[in-house]
């Protein structure tokens, strides 16, 4: 069968079975969206900026677990995918993006539009190709595709230049999916290893559980509540770990690090084994590494070799994926019962709650978020922006399942939040989504205002408006005196007419009292809602490690 | 502490950009990288000489191991392995030097390749530390260029036999 390469890859996405792709054309892929147009199994979405697509692919794979998938043109459509590249990358989301690029006889020669797009994203990609020719179309897909999602996921770019994309091939499916000669993916680990850690975990007092994305991306999830009760050990769960484990159980102690909870940080500090599955030590959770978990012995077990003992001294390495090493580890770990360390947990979890002021007659952030967890059920899919919007809406909405967190957590970007909101509505078409935010964040991705009513979603987006660069403002506050330097940002649109200038509904909420019933109404209406709340503009986020301290220095507000 | 690695890497496009690029991300500066083709023209052979902290080492070492186009790494022991460089020096010369330096050139072993009235080109081969000696001892007669090929290593045995 003679096929272009067009053709090609649209069977090749349909093989992957991608239902939906986000994106936006240009010169050198119009070849492709000429194919795009007939396939109607495919939906594409039209985003408004191709940091959209990127952003939205994520959501995508983070609330269905499914690879993202996005498509841009060359050049200046290519570069506008980097940030969400980027994104995807530090937080391991499987995804394909799809670049055009010019002709292979032009690729060198500063052609318009050129943007050497393979070399700009190698240090963000788990991998990325350039298609040099249509017959390797089909073998370098099906590559990309795994690669994007075994393993530790990560995003995989293709480069594909026009001439690739219109050439004409006999066309026949290989036998074999095409696997990498050098790729290997470890899934158990050695018996001997196993039996080193439930050693170390008999002989501990003081056991502690660490997790991160690891168990989502592993969907390790059951396997772990039954391997924290069988060891009665306290469970922390990282930003992107959220869920993982379900926050109303009693041995979760919250999320650790620079806004961590009291006790999850003190627990670091006085247990004597850090069971770390599927984390990564990030500076944002060890504060300073000198203070972190002094008294312990640290197992690690991680997909990723790599990620072992890369930022803390570990005692036992286990390579293996989460949800295969703990299947392993219940088969040989003896039940330990509680002891004076769970009294003390629990005594600290009572006496250092999370919280705020709720005196204040204000709309307080915290408040808001509540309201939402309320309104939600606790069964929403909250997408967040960055800075303290992020912070309120991880400390103040309990996450019982996983794939219901949904933030940038390794690479921090700002504008995150909305598209991200709408990738995971178009994969969860039924759940109520919300993009807790900040205003300054949300003016980073406002465009996509038209893809959301474009595509009839009914995504909700809660702006904590305190009309100021809130985290950074918080910094200035507390280490720079007060200097509130290029944080002002009450120079803003309306953001209720903003809405309405798309198209959409605008609720401005600027007292407690109709917090909820503006939240309920949102949820009630079909298409997307900008809920514009005008909160206490200098409140800030506790806990906080400041930065450079030992989690052990925790400070937490005075209310 | 100074390494010598070995990386075998399918022989695609962009791979040594990738190897290359993780050494110096990390401010890693690499001494020299040889790459060429294995028996299998699809599969090439990088090896690479670097001096630096070794838990950074251990670090890249794992990073490498990660790439999809890698297809092993391996931190060769000095004892257990062999080390060759080529190196092509051209010195200055005159009637007066030129005997001299093809005297020092014979007790090396060195090759002379090009006799010029003005100029001589010489090939060694060897050990790193040989071809620093004979470069040392051309000093005097005024070196006007060196080109070096890197190191090229292998182990002794191989673990598999
Ligand atoms: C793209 C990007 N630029 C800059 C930053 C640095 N930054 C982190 S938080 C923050 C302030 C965010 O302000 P806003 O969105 O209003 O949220 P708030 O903290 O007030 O909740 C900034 C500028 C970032 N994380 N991402």
């Amino acid at each position: 069968m003679k096929l272009t390469g067009s053709d090609i890859f649209i069977e090749c996405l349909r093989k992957e079975k991608v239902e939906v792709l986000f994106g936006y054309p240009g010169g050198v892929v119009i070849p492709i969206f000429d194919k795009l147009y007939d396939a109607k199994d495919i939906r594409f979405v039209l985003t408004r900026h191709e940091q959209g697509a990127a952003h939205a692919a994520d959501g995508y794979a983070r609330a269905t677990g499914k690879t993202g998938v996005c498509l841009a043109t060359s050049g200046p459509g290519a570069t506008n995918l980097v940030t969400g590249i980027a994104t995807a990358y530090m937080d391991s989301i499987p995804m394909v993006a799809f670049t055009g690029q010019v002709p292979m006889s032009l690729i060198g020669t500063d052609a318009f539009q050129e943007a050497d797009i393979t070399g700009i994203t190698r240090p963000i990609t788990k991998h990325n190709f350039l298609i040099s020719d249509t017959s390797k179309m089909v073998d370098i897909i099906s590559e990309a595709f795994y690669i994007a999602s075994t393993g530790r996921p990560g995003p995989v770019l293709v480069d594909l230049p026009k001439d690739v994309s219109t050439g004409m091939i006999d066309f026949e499916w290989p036998e074999k999916p095409s696997i990498p000669k050098g790729y290997k993916v470890v899934k158990y680990a050695d018996p001997s290893v196993i039996k080193n850690a439930a050693d170390a975990i008999k002989a501990s007092k003081k056991p502690y559980i660490y997790t991160g994305g690891g168990i989502i991306i592993s969907g390790a999830g059951k396997e772990l509540v039954t391997f924290a009760e069988r060891i009665n050990a306290p469970v922390t769960t990282t930003l992107m770990g959220l869920g993982g484990f379900p926050g109303s159980h009693p041995l979760w102690v919250g999320m650790p690090g620079m806004h961590g909870t009291y006790t999850a940080n003190m627990a670091f500090t006085d247990c004597d084994l850090v069971i770390a599955i599927g984390a990564r030590f990030d500076d944002r959770v060890t504060g300073k590494i000198e203070g972190f978990a002094p008294n312990a012995k640290i197992i690690h077990i991680d997909t990723d070799p790599a990620a072992i003992a890369k930022n803390v001294k570990v005692d036992i390495a286990v390579v293996g994926d989460a949800k295969a090493i703990l299947e392993q580890l219940l088969e040989v770990v003896k039940k330990r019962d509680r002891n004076g360390w769970n009294d003390y947990i629990d005594e600290m979890k009572t006496s250092h709650p999370v919280t705020y002021d709720k005196k204040s007659g204000t709309i307080k952030p915290q408040y808001v978020v509540e309201q939402i967890y309320e309104a939600t059920k606790g069964d929403a899919i909250i997408t967040t922006e960055v800075g303290q919007n992020q912070m309120w809406a991880s400390l103040f909405y309990t996450y019982d399942k996983p794939r219901r967190f949904i933030s940038s957590g390794g690479l921090g970007t700002m504008g995150y939040g909305f598209p991200a909101a709408i990738g995971a509505q178009m994969g969860k078409p039924d759940a109520i989504v919300f993009d807790i935010a900040g205003d300054g964040s949300i003016q980073m991705n406002i465009q996509e205002m038209a893809t959301a009513v474009e595509q009839k979603l009914p995504v909700n987006i809660a702006i904590l408006n305190n009309k100021f660069l809130g985290m950074v403002r918080q910094w200035q506050e507390l280490f720079y005196g007060k200097r509130y330097s290029s944080t002002n940002i009450e120079l803003q649109p309306d953001f209720v007419k903003l809405a309405e200038a798309y198209g959409a509904h605008g609720i401005r909420v600027d007292k407690p009292e109709n917090v909820r019933s503006a939240i309920e109404e949102a949820i009630s209406i079909k298409g997307p809602v900008i809920l514009d709340f005008i909160v206490d503009r200098e409140e800030n986020v506790w806990p906080m490690v400041a930065p450079g301290a030992a989690l052990s220095e925790v400070m937490e507000g005075l209310f | 502490m100074r390494h010598i690695i070995s990386v075998i890497v399918e022989n695609k496009f962009g791979v040594l950009a990738r190897v290359s690029g993780l050494f110096s991300s990390r401010g890693y500066n690499i001494d020299s990288l040889t790459v060429g083709e294995t028996n299998d023209p699809e599969v090439s052979r990088m090896t690479i000489v670097v001096k630096g902290d070794d838990s950074i080492l251990d670090q890249v070492m794992k990073q490498l191991n990660k790439l999809v186009d890698v297809i092993e790494v391996v931190d060769l022991p000095r004892e257990q392995s062999v080390r060759r460089e080529l190196c092509l020096i051209k010195v200055n010369c005159n009637s007066g030097t030129r005997t001299e330096i093809l005297e020092i050139a014979n007790v090396f072993r060195a090759k002379t390749i090009h006799i010029g009235h003005t100029s001589l080109i010489i090939q060694i081969t060897g050990t790193e530390e040989k071809i620093n000696g004979f470069i040392n001892l051309m000093e005097p007669f005024k070196i006007l260029e060196v080109a070096r090929t890197g190191v090229a290593a292998m182990q002794r045995e191989s673990k598999e036999q």
